[in-house]
């Protein structure tokens, strides 16, 4: 079986080092806060202005003048700090913070992103995603591998509207982890009831092997 | 000559056919609810509207979208809004879609005297198609151009008689921006005190940039997306 949803939160969970300020988009990434440990002192981003996102309200801490990127109700932690969207961005694209986690549609083997539009239907616009993904120091794709017809996402060259070029550094999907190098997609794990053939064998891109390769650690 | 106007009504009044509006707020949070309800009363129509989002069906920007007074929105994100998606597929409406920080700061370049920039964002993509792209470092980088409007509409939680505005929260998202890039801004504000009452250290808008300014009403503070831990 490929890995449900939460247990790709978990593993890219791992990913997030001590002291990390880091950028979380909504879907799959949004859940990986709930899997860093308290310990490792993470500072999670949201985009519209907020630094030190801290837990869901309770019902009387609802603050309408508190929310997320994704327009969620927030709370804010010991040490958070308010500022404008300008300044936001330049956190972003100043090279400030250290790991943005985002979903996407596409994936490709030059590090390329699609996950913003599919022509046709309706365009809702990019938001913060062509920023987090120039500017944040290192960018983490969570996604499911293949779509519901079982091709893979996982592509030579990406089909949709592009979000960035040449600006991945990994990719956890419900198959597997990988890296994104100048060769293409490296893979680093593989989810525990599959096989790196099996993976292989689900992915278009150029993909290579690694020597240690392993079956992926949840624990 | 004093910046305190009575009301909405009174600070929008001279918004006129085919102006360029810059708008503050990020979704429903801090955007200026008695404004777009004046303008809306007033009727001003085939305005160019650059705010982040366009609200929702029935709030926000969303109400000038349903008496068809926008020709044209500048945002980054509209996927809130159903009429937005009606109108822009039939044609009635153009949308210029602006990567957020892009969008933050064009804005914020507008009201400081820059004409455009070069950002590292959208290279490559749709985004950058028409635009000069330019090698700085061995880094490509896309030209983008300031906006600056006939009038700009924040909305601030507190604010004094000479303009001065302190924000709440993450209500304060694109207003300090937008504030900058009016050649008239209109600041709305939860509590209107007299000069000298707010500490300058706190001051996040400084009072030279608002030519209008006004206690709002009745204000919804409307909540997009309520999300409670259990």
């Amino acid at each position: 079986m490929p890995l449900n949803r939460e247990q790709i939160a978990m593993r890219i969970a791992q990913e997030v080092e001590s002291g990390f300020v880091v950028n979380l988009g909504i879907g799959i990434p949004s859940l990986v806060a709930n899997y860093v440990p308290a310990s490792k002192n993470v500072m999670f981003q949201s985009e519209n202005g907020l630094l030190g996102v801290g837990p869901f309200p309770s019902e009387s801490e609802v603050d309408p003048d508190l929310i997320n990127a994704g327009k969620q109700t927030v709370t804010a932690l010991p040490g958070a700090s308010y500022f404008s969207s300008a300044d936001s961005f330049a956190m972003i694209r100043g090279g400030h913070v250290n790991l943005t986690i985002l979903g996407a549609m596409e994936v490709d083997e030059t590090g390329s992103i699609a996950n913003w539009m599919i022509p046709g239907k309706m365009v809702k616009g990019m938001g913060g995603a062509m920023d987090l993904v120039a500017g944040a120091r290192k960018v983490i794709v969570a996604m499911q591998h293949t779509d519901k017809d079982g091709g893979s996402k996982l592509r030579t060259r990406c089909t949709l509207p592009l979000t960035g070029i040449n600006c991945i550094n990994k990719v956890v999907s419900d198959y597997g982890v990988f890296d994104v190098t100048p060769e293409g997609f490296v893979l680093l794990e593989y989810a525990p009831d599959l096989t790196a053939e099996k993976v292989l064998a689900a992915t278009e891109g150029k993909c290579k092997v690694a020597p240690n390769c392993k079956p992926m650690n949840l624990g | 000559m004093s910046k305190v106007v009575a009301n909405a009504m009174e600070a929008c009044r001279d918004v006129k056919d085919g102006m360029t509006l810059v708008v503050g707020g990020f979704g429903l949070c801090g955007i200026p609810e008695n404004s777009i309800l004046a303008l809306r009363e007033l009727g001003p129509k085939n305005l160019t509207i650059a705010s982040n989002n366009a609200g929702v069906d029935d709030w926000g920007l969303g109400l000038l979208l349903q008496s068809r007074q926008i020709k044209k929105m500048i945002s980054s994100y509209v996927g809130e809004n159903a009429l937005f998606e009606k109108l822009f597929m039939s044609g009635e409406l153009e949308v210029e879609l602006a990567p957020q920080g892009t969008l933050a700061e064009r804005i914020r370049a507008g009201g400081a005297g820059i004409p455009a920039f070069f950002t590292p964002t959208g290279v490559g993509t749709k985004v950058a198609e028409g635009k000069e792209v330019r090698e700085f470092n061995g880094r490509q980088y896309v030209m983008e151009k300031g906006i600056m409007g006939d009038f700009a509409f924040v909305k601030a939680w507190k604010g004094d008689k000479f303009g001065n505005l302190i924000y709440r929260k993450t209500a304060r998202n694109f207003n300090p921006m937008c504030a900058t890039a009016g050649k008239i801004t209109v600041a709305e504000v939860e509590e209107l005190v007299e000069v000298g009452e707010l500490d300058p250290d706190q001051v996040h808008t400084p009072g030279v940039f608002v030519q209008r300014i006004f206690q709002g009403t009745n204000y919804q503070k409307r909540i997009e997306q309520r999300t409670v831990r259990k």
